[in-house]
């Protein structure tokens, strides 16, 4: 067990130390950076380490804090999926293709923490492009659980979980395009969440899905990730999709419980849902148990006939998507560029072969099949119509209740190496898929050990802008259990 | 998926590849499109499509002059440069 005291796993107790004067941003971030040399050559979270950086940060937000002016995250560490931009600190999207890409400028979400103090100290390795459930499909090296150094910490935002549960960083951030952020926060025990679509500015993020991709939070407690997501949350003009609305107080209903919430249990997560392990499904039935406790009302007689469509949706408009958006790599503005062939077209084709992998490209050659003359009514049109189908299912769902929970995903985190066929791969985002599709929020928050003591997460979704109710929740439940203090041996 | 169809999506996605790679990607797309394939049960009549999540319409900006990003900062990751552009092959040769 973990103490809740901890700086390096709590921003609550981080912040505390540090305007109390017990600790110094300089002495957080040292720590961090010595716990990173001592355990990263084992986990393997991280591309890329920016000692001097931080160590810079640290200092302004030492001053900051001394001048009076700290705000929440004020010389808090944190790492950054490689996905999101730094300014001139390279940002690798795991790809061989920018393995030495230093981008102009900050994401919006880098620019909102750096502004409100908190210290970066690194980009965490990923699924190139995010594309991926285990993070095996990074080009550099697979990240490995902290809770069995032989699995995976699950993908595509696999180091951001992993160095959060490491006890590295207090706080990461991820991506989650199809259960990106929440996978492998089931599969690593920490807290992971995913935002409406459009509350975070995605200027910054490189571009995988563009009408799902959402930056999120990892922590170790619902109310940590509260407070990550209102410093990065809020309208930006530079991404168009970004919602022009005010943004609620996300910690506002922590404490007020779930007496008389009603949630859905719907069938499709439980009984009828494929390859679902037994310790799983039990985890979860208890975590509903818990719930029932403290006085929600839980219909486990609910259905959503499309949740097994959301699937095939996601798999023709991610790549559909994907393949548009990763046309940009062609080997003349930035990235890897091969350059001797016999002619343009040679040039170009074979700076995509050699610098995308496999996974990537099969992503790329599914949607531009599914794009191409004659197959787009069959595949990319009839997804986005099924698409308005599994909204409504959802939308109607909330109209009875406020919450929809399930397992995070069917199992518990697997071996390096154990799935090898691409398909199988996708079924791990089977239960986080609806979510996505609809936009909606979604967390996933520590519920037990499955197998072989590895953890499990229990997904809550919300209605659209919701974020308040889906906080409030998981933060009932959390005050219930303490499996958010289980951490690791390493 | 026959394998001309994929050295045909290959070319269309500009991704070159060898006759193995060519094999394996047609039994994974293979694979995968028959998994897909159960869209087409679905009733769609009448249904309008989705494109994304958050129910937006038309986004515009204002038409106004800004900076832009700092041209040798754009420049610096570029493969090849000439002249403050970026250098490429000839399109027609």
């Amino acid at each position: 067990m973990t103490d809740s005291n901890d700086p390096a796993r709590s921003i609550a107790a981080a912040a505390r130390a540090l305007r109390d004067g017990d600790v110094t941003s300089e002495q957080l971030t040292r720590a961090v950076l010595q716990r990173v040399v001592e355990l990263d050559d084992r986990v393997r979270a991280f591309v890329t380490v920016t000692e001097a950086e931080a160590l810079a940060a640290a200092a302004a937000a030492d001053a900051r804090i001394a001048a009076g002016d700290a705000r929440p995250l004020t010389g808090v560490p944190l790492a950054l999926k490689d996905v999101i931009t730094t300014q001139g600190i390279r940002t690798t999207c795991g790809s061989k293709m920018l393995e030495r890409y230093e981008p102009v400028d900050d994401a919006f979400v880098t620019r909102k923490l750096k502004d409100a103090g908190a210290v970066v100290v690194g980009k965490t390795n990923m699924d190139e492009f995010a594309m991926g459930s285990s993070t095996e499909h990074s080009a550099f090296f697979p990240t490995h659980n902290p809770w069995d150094l032989e699995c995976v910490p699950g993908g595509s935002s696999g180091g951001s979980a992993a160095t959060v549960a490491a006890g590295m960083v207090p706080f990461s951030l991820g991506s989650d395009t199809g259960g990106s952020i929440r996978q492998p926060a089931a599969f690593c025990g920490v807290v992971g969440m995913k935002p409406t679509y459009g509350r975070v500015s995605r200027y910054g993020l490189v571009a995988f899905a563009s009408s799902l991709d959402q930056i999120g939070p990892f922590a170790h407690s619902v109310e940590d990730a509260a407070t990550v997501l209102q410093a990065v949350a809020g309208h930006d003009p530079r991404d168009s999709t970004s919602a022009d609305r005010s943004v609620p107080e996300f910690s506002s209903e922590l404490d007020r419980g779930v007496e008389g919430m009603r949630i859905a249990a719907p069938r499709e997560f439980f009984a009828d849902a494929e390859r679902m392990e037994p310790e799983v499904a039990e985890a979860v039935e208890a975590a509903i148990v818990v719930l029932e406790e403290q006085g929600a009302v839980v219909d486990r007689d609910t259905s959503l006939p499309l949740a097994k469509a959301a699937l095939p949706v996601y798999y023709i408009i991610a790549p559909s998507e994907a393949s548009a958006n990763l046309a940009r790599y062609d080997g003349v503005k930035y990235g890897y560029a091969y350059r001797d062939g016999r002619s343009m077209w040679e040039d170009m084709e074979k700076t995509r072969q050699h610098g995308f992998g496999d996974e990537v490209k099969r992503r790329i050659m599914l949607g531009t099949y599914a794009l191409s003359s004659g197959y787009y009514d069959a595949y990319y049109l009839q997804a986005q119509k099924v698409r308005t189908l599994i909204r409504r299912e959802l939308s109607e769902l909330f109209s009875r209740y406020q919450l929809i929970l399930s397992p995070t995903a069917p199992s518990v985190a697997f071996k390096i190496g154990e799935v090898s066929d691409p398909y199988e791969m996708y079924l791990n985002d089977i239960f986080t898929l609806p979510a996505s599709i609809a936009g909606l929020p979604a967390i996933s928050q520590p519920c037990g050990f499955g197998h072989d003591g590895m953890p499990v997460g229990l997904q809550l979704v919300a209605d659209s802008w919701d974020e308040v109710t889906l906080f409030r929740g998981a933060a009932a439940y959390e005050r219930a259990t303490d499996w958010h203090t289980r951490a690791p041996a390493l | 998926m026959t394998p001309d169809e994929v050295r045909h999506i290959a070319l269309l996605a500009r991704i070159g590849m060898t006759d193995e790679e060519v094999a394996r990607f047609q039994g994974d797309l293979s694979s995968i499109l028959d998994h897909i394939r159960v869209l087409e049960a679905i009733d769609t009549a009448g249904v309008p499509p989705t494109a994304n999540g958050a129910d937006l319409l038309n986004v515009t900006a204002s038409d106004e002059a800004r900076p832009s990003h700092d041209r040798d900062a754009v420049l610096r990751n570029a493969p090849a440069i000439e002249e403050g552009l970026f250098r490429v092959r000839a399109v027609l040769e």
